[in-house]
């Protein structure tokens, strides 16, 4: 039955790194805004590189977008 | 194509019979076109794309002028706007109130494409704020935001926004407290399950041992980190002789612990850490939920955020922009088009039509001339005047006024709220149980009369109770938000609903601010007349002018020769060699106004006779008589207005009262007009607009202010209605009562868990596992009626 012992501590050893990556999450500010990552992560990549191969890309998002509702 | 049909690519606009197309695309005006002209050259279509016309649109009238940015070349000024800088790299946030897309989010950050300058940008939409990180060597601080008001994002940089508040640092903790007691309350949960279970008598000491020091060790930052905020608060409510919520749940948390910690060190049992633990995650997922706030609202804002951080001083050597603050009686200052005169002066040069809706109530702008005195506040509209200052922006008439309310808001002491008067007697209650279930085993048994007293203290820590009001108030305040009504925090609810008058200002409030209705009285003009009318007045740049060209349809102007404007009695001008004259019935006709009638009238001279005259009435909002006659029965409705009586016939039949009819009231007059209402007993709904009704805001129990865009400057107050749901006012006041009745259904059902819980204390019965059951089930009971029932009587009464 002693594993259980061992078992209790590594339980709350690995409960405590969830618990302190949440403090740090709610530090630095992640907690802040939980919105606009939502948005921004299906915004394409930079246009300033190469901005005519950006427009092909574009004209193929806008077919796909306008299908929608 | 269909004319008629066209929508303006970039916001969406009717383009109206005259649209301007560019690259092919319709748009409503040369600043759409602009801004897309602009994006299009840049290659970043995208924006069009992301969303249908997401743009915004800038009235002519508004678009600033050249010099409206050249305050932020101040060094002083540019210091306190900066977040962080160090050499050349500098970093800064502006609140962008018409950030509202998915558009507005991929073009912000992508500000860097527009100009090399720009490092890096990035905006946080529920804030809707955008911060910008920026090379001092390529874009300087007013380019940047002369950049931003160019594609028509127009940062919104006032005197308070130079003051940085530090909120979120509050917002952080309480999050981290949650993670915590819930990481405490999970660990502990698990040592204590095995107690629970039949056949754990026979689990070794060892376990039992090692299970009850963890939860103890568990505990502890709960109890003195996550539940800090209950012992002070008991302890300052004490102090003020009033008993909170707060006391009998600081009790119970503190007999919970030293019972259990009792416990453990004699060896009976593990005691209740998994309860306490629990109970206290619970109470703070409760505040968390109650905190809901609107991050880009500002229910705080003084005069400070309408007033300019700068202005333009006249000297010798030329102009120079100086920081208001710097302002001194005696400085000349110009006042360009649609700026604010910052403090109390006359007026040096040039002519000022000034709007003073916002801060007199005043529908219609005032004319005043060389030598005239002009209050702090009001906008100009037209040509830049220059001005003398007489007083200093501090002491200046409504400022003053302002300065007032903030103090008298600061000595009314906290309004005394339902929980507090409940708890007053649930406190003493429940110590009354405990001594006498303490004394009648005291006889008998010692040790047991000690036991059935901290049993009742602690199965009756209020945890039910302290959650029904966040979550039934919490779900309000959310529903209401969805419907358009915007809540400072939760106890405007309770207000709310205990209010039993309802004062109105007019201009703003009940009328749109800036459309008043023209009617033209006489023989109906046709287009010709009306094209010439139009064409005279444009050459004007009185108000009245303004409003009729707006009124007339049409874009054609033609030729006026020889046109005059006479200060104060009209204008004139010859069309095709005739003459037309307009302005003060005096002006056109020679006759008096006969001094009873107040109305606003431009008489018209044309063809040789007089045609007749344009009245401006006021332009009353939709669903107006609707909301009046649903409140008429059970509220007393008041009236209060800066304006002058002449729509007094209009309002009589609404409001059935004339001594309830107040005009020609300044703002100090509606402060007291809401004392004297409260004195009477009167707990009043002031709802306003405009910086006139301040005073009376901040005075009455709710303070409301309707704005066409909830985002832009509001004055301080307690709750913002979207202008569109004014017709749903009764709906949401009534909505305010139904929530109370379900708090108190909520109170009933935690009194009865309560009931429950104590009828095993009384009887020194008490084991951990009852508390474990008992504890979160009445939490979780209370929570789920409080936010099934919100939910449920909305939409029952389709709010």
């Amino acid at each position: 039955m002693s594993v259980v012992f061992l078992l209790i501590i590594i339980g709350i050893l690995v409960a405590s790194v969830f618990l302190i990556a949440f403090i740090w999450a709610v530090k630095t500010g992640q907690f802040d805004d939980s919105y606009t990552p939502s948005v921004r992560i299906l915004f394409d990549d930079d246009i300033s590189s190469s901005p005519k191969d950006e427009e092909q890309t574009t004209d193929i998002n806008l077919e796909e977008k306008s299908k929608k509702p | 194509m269909k004319k008629e049909q066209l929508k303006c690519i970039h916001c969406g606009d009717d383009c109206g019979p005259a649209p301007i197309i560019w690259n092919e695309k319709p748009f409503c005006c040369h600043g759409c076109q602009t801004v897309y002209q602009l994006l299009n050259e840049n290659q970043m279509d995208k924006y069009y794309e992301l969303e249908t016309s997401p743009g915004i649109k800038i009235k002519t009238e508004q678009v600033p002028n050249e010099e409206k940015y050249a305050f932020l070349e101040i060094d002083e000024i540019k210091e306190r706007l900066l977040d962080f800088s160090d050499s050349g790299i500098s970093k800064v946030r502006f609140f962008i109130p018409s950030i509202h897309c998915a558009s507005c989010i991929w073009l912000l950050e992508n500000l860097h494409t527009l100009n090399q300058g720009i490092i890096q940008s990035s905006v946080n939409f529920p804030k809707k704020e955008v911060s910008v990180t920026f090379n001092e060597n390529g874009i300087s601080l007013r380019k940047l935001v002369e950049l931003l008001a160019s594609i028509h994002y127009v940062p919104e940089i006032s005197q308070q926004s130079l003051e940085k508040p530090t909120k979120a640092k509050s917002d952080h903790s309480l999050l981290i407290k949650i993670g915590i007691a819930g990481f405490s309350f999970m660990n502990a949960m698990l040592y204590h399950f095995p107690q629970y279970l039949p056949g754990s008598e026979n689990l070794e000491t060892d376990f039992r041992l090692v299970f009850a020091w963890l939860s103890f060790f568990l505990s502890i930052p709960v109890l003195v980190y996550c539940g800090n905020d209950y012992f002070l608060s008991a302890y300052k409510s004490l102090r003020k002789k009033i008993i909170s919520i707060d006391l009998p749940i600081a009790l119970g948390l503190i007999t919970l612990f030293v019972q259990s910690t009792i416990e453990i060190v004699g060896g009976h049992g593990i005691g209740y850490f998994d309860s306490l633990t629990g109970l206290v995650f619970f109470l703070l997922i409760g505040k968390w939920y109650q905190s809901k706030t609107y991050a880009a609202l500002t229910f705080e804002r003084n005069y400070k955020s309408y007033f300019p951080v700068a202005v333009t001083k006249v000297t010798n050597a030329g102009n120079e922009t100086i920081p208001l603050d710097k302002l001194k009686a005696g400085d000349r200052i110009l006042i360009r088009n649609q700026e604010l005169i910052p403090a109390d002066s006359t007026i040096q040069k040039g002519k000022a039509s000034i709007d003073y809706s916002f801060v007199t109530g005043e529908s219609i702008p005032v004319s005043k001339n060389e030598g005239d005195f002009v209050f702090a506040g009001g906008r100009q509209t037209g040509s830049a005047i220059e001005l003398l200052v007489q007083k200093e922006v501090e002491q200046s008439y409504l400022t003053q006024l302002w300065n007032q309310d903030n103090q008298t808001e600061k000595a009314t002491p906290p309004i005394s709220l339902l929980i507090n008067k409940v708890s007053q007697y649930f406190t003493v209650i429940i110590i009354t149980i405990a001594l006498t279930a303490g004394s009648f085993w005291y006889s008998k048994d010692i040790e047991k009369a000690v036991f059935a007293f901290t049993s009742v203290l602690i199965i009756a820590c209020p945890c039910a109770l302290a959650l029904t009001i966040p979550f039934t108030f919490g779900s309000t305040i959310r529903q209401f938000g969805r419907k358009g009504l915007y809540l400072k925090n939760t106890d405007v609810i309770e207000r709310l609903s205990k209010i039993k008058s309802i004062v109105f200002d007019k201009t703003g409030t009940i009328t749109h601010t800036q459309s008043s209705r023209t009617e033209f009285v006489g023989n109906p003009l046709n287009s010709e007349q009306l094209r010439k009318i139009k064409s005279l007045v444009f050459h004007s740049t009185h108000p009245l002018s303004k409003i009729i060209f707006n009124t007339i349809r049409g874009n054609e102007i033609l030729k006026v020769e020889s046109f005059k404007e006479i200060p104060s009695l009209g204008i004139s001008g010859k069309i095709d060699g005739k003459t037309i004259n307009m302005g003060s019935r005096y002006f056109v006709t020679g006759e008096e106004k006969p001094e009873e009638d107040l109305r606003t009238q431009v008489w018209v001279y044309m063809n040789e006779k007089v045609a007749g005259y344009f009245q401006f009435e006021n332009n009353y909002r939709q669903g107006l008589s609707e909301t009046i006659s649903n409140l008429q029965p059970n509220y007393q409705l008041h009236l209060i207005s800066g304006d002058n009586e002449s729509e007094r016939e209009n309002l009589v039949p609404l409001f059935k009262d004339h001594a309830r009819l107040n005009f020609n009231q300044s703002p100090t007059d509606k402060l007291k007009y809401i004392q004297n209402l409260q004195l009477n007993g009167d707990t009043s709904l002031m709802i306003g607009d405009g910086l006139n009704d301040a005073g009376a805001l901040n005075e009455s129990k709710v303070g409301m202010v309707i704005a066409d865009n909830i985002y832009n400057f509001t004055p301080a107050c307690d709750a913002i209605l979207q202008s569109d749901k004014f017709s749903s006012l009764h709906r949401f006041i009534k909505f305010s009562k139904t929530s109370m009745k379900i708090v108190w259904l909520g109170f009933l059902l935690s009194f009865l868990y309560n009931f429950v819980g104590i009828s095993f204390a009384v009887q020194g019965s008490l084991s951990p596992i009852i508390a474990a059951i008992l504890m979160p089930l009445s939490s979780v009971t209370v929570v789920s009626f409080a936010t099934i029932s919100v939910n449920f009587m909305t939409k029952k009464v389709k709010l």
